[in-house]
């Protein structure tokens, strides 16, 4: 997971301070230092980390913190609360307004901005509008050809003149399309570029001019070093950013990059890259990912991501099926889908509180397997076997297990374990407790 | 322009900053101040915070024991840092088939790397094929076929989405088919924490390996990354076995202080820096030159 690392530092960290019923000057002195430490190892400008430093010591040791009741409780709360101030404290949406609103992706070669692009035409087709992308690399090799594949895969249009025509021909050209045709907003794909190359950066300039974007959003990856501050910095004092989109989040960078570029810019972090599928992008709620970092969970993201997979009518469906006890191999397989649509399972469990730690995390990437495993047991039974598992008998299960590439074993195994969440959901029923039963999984 | 001059002008805006703040603290007091200075210096460098730690330790020591303050410190400091790195060992000979697999995270310049790389070597009269192992993402091939074309060489592809591994394997054959002596391997990005992709990866490797032939893989690392670059190498050289890496976007005003870390911590060896867009701007890594320019004047 991303900041695992800094995480648990960091809540090495806090550890030592949580209990104290008495805190010292120095615990605290001594504390931030592994704090600073653990925020410097993760690639946070050294600048803000010193700042940060700074303001979380003056709180901490005011007469109030030190002399409360749980000292320990009220740093490790300031530091929370300072960590989200950091990248911005609530979740800004993109600013859609205008005629036709106009999102320009901007930054570095290899930030992922074509990819972001298309992510965030795919993210903003789901909430219903129609978006043009628009393919303004004409420098990179087949930068175009990758947007309009993008833009097939996802079945969203492409607006392209090819790389004779300038960017800001295409753009114009673009605009008037989405006048014309009813699209609406116009992503801007542009070519990546050095921030201290001045011709390149004058380019931007002028299509800023020309088109007159509502949002100017820098697509950055969140793997960026120290130098994260000064690309940010320079993009946005040619350009004035109104966002950053953090790229590669599903790597194990330590996301130093999301805590320094919104305490240089100002600029929020509105999304996060997370994976290389087309929806694999995230809105980012500041506040929950610092609660994240210090061990605390985020359990509102849990829920909207379970709600985002999860068909409220399959659930009524399901719900229905299992009052009935009717609830089938076939029934388990669905729920198995939805569950894996929420994503992988290590995101998953990081979320939940006091579950963000790495160690704890060590083994997941095996448990993901045997997900697939149980998902190829069933797709290896009959129809008939899947409605009535008691028929399955030595030799069916032999055929099951040379199906799937398990041993009958396995197969055994996922019987049983059907067998008694039946049994469970029966028991549920008994004390009238039908509203757990949508999720009646054994993990 | 020489390695040097074109050392000279792509490291400039890295030189700039820290770099330089570094050269100017020395010649100040040295004290503890100063030698707290530097390590803020060195962290800001992308130097990382255990490899800084060693080396403050280290020119302590030297510090104390000759006394040493101002030019002759600093001659000793840059012999420290000079003394951690070394260039690749990436040696090609064109009486044999020689590969270069070319790895990396996603959008670290994979591609436009083995593209400066078959330039280079096709100037030094080898025979190069290049072979379009990313299937992957959208227009990979696509683009690797314009590089084609603008280099004036082949290249080896097949559809979108085969088997990347079954695509290297054809292209070993076509090489050795055509009489080419040097394959230039493009494999598509994967974030290092992808286990599977690392498999892939090996994989490739392994089906490139199976005859005898001259194999060098290499790294290419984005120098804009910070410390998490020293992830990505762990982690793919724990998988693959790195010969070389190739360090990319130096000549932004990334810190550059990574190649530290990457040879202390992980004894590995840098190949070529990308210094520019140019078709020439890929140069050899000199350690000695490295440092020079890194410290030098304008």
């Amino acid at each position: 997971m991303v900041f695992a690392n800094l995480s648990e530092k960091l809540q090495g960290a806090m550890k030592k301070l949580r209990g104290k019923g008495k805190v010292s000057q120095r615990d605290v002195k001594e504390v931030m230092r592994e704090v600073k430490m653990a925020l410097l190892e993760a690639d946070v400008n050294f600048k803000v980390v010193k700042d940060f430093v700074k303001r979380v010591e003056e709180k901490a040791v005011g007469e109030e913190v030190l002399s409360s009741l749980t000292p320990g409780q009220q740093v490790v709360k300031i530091v929370q609360q300072e960590l989200t101030a950091l990248m911005g404290s609530e979740r800004e949406d993109l600013n859609l307004t205008g005629e036709i609103p106009v999102v320009m992706l901007v930054g570095l070669q290899g930030a992922g901005k074509t990819t972001a692009t298309a992510k965030l035409g795919n993210y903003l087709r789901k909430n219903g509008k129609k978006p043009l992308l628009v393919a303004a690399d004409v420098y990179r090799p087949a930068a175009i050809d990758q947007l309009e594949t993008l833009g097939k895969q996802t079945g969203i249009e492409v607006f392209s003149l090819g790389t004779k025509t300038t960017p800001r021909d295409i753009c114009r050209g673009a605009l008037s399309k989405a006048r014309r045709e009813g699209f609406e907003p116009v992503i801007i794909d542009t070519a990546g570029r050095l921030h201290i190359n001045e011709e390149m950066m004058e380019e931007l300039k002028d299509l800023k001019q020309a088109i007159n974007p509502g949002e100017i959003l820098l697509v950055a990856d969140s793997m960026t070093g120290q130098d994260a501050v000064n690309l940010a910095e320079s993009f946005n004092r040619d350009l004035g950013l109104t966002g950053v989109v953090l790229t590669k989040m599903d790597g194990d960078a330590r996301g130093g990059a999301a805590l320094s570029i919104k305490a240089v810019t100002s600029a929020p972090i509105k999304f996060v890259g997370v994976g290389e599928k087309a929806d694999a992008l995230e809105p980012f709620h500041p506040d929950r990912l610092a609660s994240r970092i210090l061990g605390m969970g985020d359990v509102l993201g849990l829920i909207e991501k379970s709600e985002a997979s999860y068909d409220r009518e399959q659930a009524k469906k399901m719900e229905q099926k299992l009052r009935e006890a009717s609830f089938t191999f076939d029934d388990f397989l669905e729920q198995l889908h939805q569950v894996r649509e929420m994503g992988p399972l290590e995101d998953i469990i990081g979320m939940l509180p006091g579950m963000g730690n790495k160690k704890m995390l060590k083994n997941l990437q095996v448990d993901e397997k045997q997900l697939v495993y149980t998902e190829a047991i069933i797709n290896s039974m009959t129809r008939k076997e899947r409605q009535n598992p008691d028929i399955i008998d030595g030799s069916r299960r032999r055929r099951i297990a040379l199906g799937s590439g398990t041993s009958s074993q396995e197969v055994n195994r996922l019987l049983k374990q059907f067998k008694e969440m039946k049994k469970m959901m029966k028991r549920f029923q008994k004390s009238g407790k039908s509203s757990m039963m949508k999720n009646p999984f054994p993990f | 322009m020489s390695i040097l001059d074109k050392l000279k002008s792509g490291l400039a805006k890295t030189r700039q900053g820290i770099w330089k703040n570094t050269v100017g603290l020395f010649k100040g007091k040295v004290d503890e101040d100063f030698f707290e200075e530097l390590e803020e210096l060195l962290i800001q460098g992308d130097v990382g915070i255990k490899t800084t730690m060693e080396l403050i330790e280290e020119l302590k020591e030297i510090q104390g024991e000759k006394k040493l303050e101002g030019e002759e410190l600093f001659t000793e400091f840059k012999n420290l840092l000079a003394g951690f790195l070394q260039s690749a060992p990436v040696e090609l000979e064109k009486d044999q088939l020689n590969i270069l697999l070319i790895v990396g995270v996603n959008g670290s310049g994979k591609t436009t790397s083995l593209a400066k790389l078959a330039h280079y070597f096709h100037e030094e009269k080898y025979a190069p094929l290049i072979v379009a192992g990313d299937t992957f993402r959208a227009a990979a091939i696509d683009q690797l076929k314009v590089w084609g074309e603008r280099l004036n060489l082949p290249v080896i592809a097949q559809d979108p989405g085969s088997d990347p591994a079954a695509v290297c394997f054809d292209a070993r054959e076509a090489a050795l088919a055509r009489g080419k002596n040097l394959l230039l391997v493009d494999t598509a990005g994967r974030l290092h924490t992808e286990k599977n992709l690392m498999e892939e990866l090996k994989k490739i490797k392994r089906v490139l390996s199976k005859e005898e032939s001259n194999l060098k893989t290499l790294l290419v690392l984005d120098a804009t990354n910070g410390q998490n670059a020293l992830e990505q190498a762990r982690i793919f050289n724990e998988s693959l076995t790195i010969d070389g890496i190739i360090l990319t976007k130096l000549d932004g005003t990334a810190k550059g202080g990574i190649v530290f870390p990457l040879a202390r911590e992980l004894n590995l060896p840098v190949y070529k820096l990308g210094l520019g867009e140019g078709m020439e701007d890929l140069k050899p890594f000199d350690p000695t030159l490295f440092v020079e320019q890194l410290l030098g004047e304008d």
